[in-house]
């Protein structure tokens, strides 16, 4: 199992233009992801935004709320039209007060593709291996599973501070 | 890496029982322990004249769990761009 990556596929019961619209329209993508950014997403362009609710779910809006007005900036890294957007930002980068500009950031893709009824919309999301583990370790409260991906961590780590 | 193993597998140990058998010499294992403690993966106590070292679970499992997390996010913001192209 890596520790590197997160991939997630949803299939939308739409056409292709409207999901593509959704993602490459920064207005459109706020809405949906609870950020106001502001100013377009073009091919590397570095866009800011602050946190806000998100429109389209009143529970979500209200957790959201507790981050309402952190900055936020995301570094478009690619965009084909009607097939992949692409774009870089600092996970989770959601305390008050912390700097985040020096540290790593994580590649965040969106890829379309047509299926019977409407899109199968994929998101990766990689890079974790390089943001600094006590970022990664401040991000939750304890739990009780198991060791192995925790070693596997540790050891690419170790790998690196040798 | 064989030091974690050896902290999952034989619980709390001192740098002379963590160091033996290994290639590596006492000062590169504290050293190693020493970056781990720094990013909180693992702890040291006194006990008598000796350190012993033993792995921080609780924040282990926190750096665990950061995926899970990611993921969840993830999870919903997908959900809420389906309501918002499917309404």
């Amino acid at each position: 199992m890596t520790t590197d990556r997160i991939e997630k596929q949803i299939f939308l019961r739409a056409p292709r233009q409207r999901v593509w619209r959704a993602l490459v329209d920064s207005k459109e993508f706020g809405t949906w992801f609870g950020v106001k950014f502001a100013g377009p997403f073009t091919p590397g362009a570095r866009v800011r935004g602050t946190v806000v609710g998100t429109a389209v779910d009143a529970g979500i809006a209200k957790l959201q709320k507790q981050y309402a007005g952190v900055p936020f900036e995301i570094t478009v890294d690619r965009i084909e039209p009607e097939r992949l957007l692409s774009f870089r930002w600092h996970p989770n980068a959601v305390e008050p007060g912390v700097d985040y500009t020096r540290e790593p950031t994580t590649l965040i893709v969106f890829t379309l593709e047509d299926v019977t009824g409407g899109v199968l919309l994929t998101v990766t999301e990689s890079g974790f291996d390089q943001i600094p583990l006590e970022r990664r370790a401040q991000a939750f409260e304890a739990n009780d599973q198991g060791w192995s991906m925790v070693i596997q961590l540790i050891d690419k780590y170790l790998a690196k501070a040798a | 890496m064989r030091l974690v193993s050896r902290l999952c597998a034989g619980g709390p140990a001192s740098i002379t029982r963590l160091s033996d058998g290994l290639d590596i010499t006492r000062q590169a294992v504290t050293k190693h322990l020493r970056v781990m403690q720094n990013s909180g993966l693992v702890r040291s106590a006194r006990h008598g004249r000796e350190r012993i070292w033993e792995l921080d679970p609780r924040r282990l499992e926190d750096v665990r769990h950061y995926l899970d997390l990611i993921s969840k996010q993830w999870d919903s913001a997908l959900v809420r761009l389906r309501g918002l192209l499917e309404d």
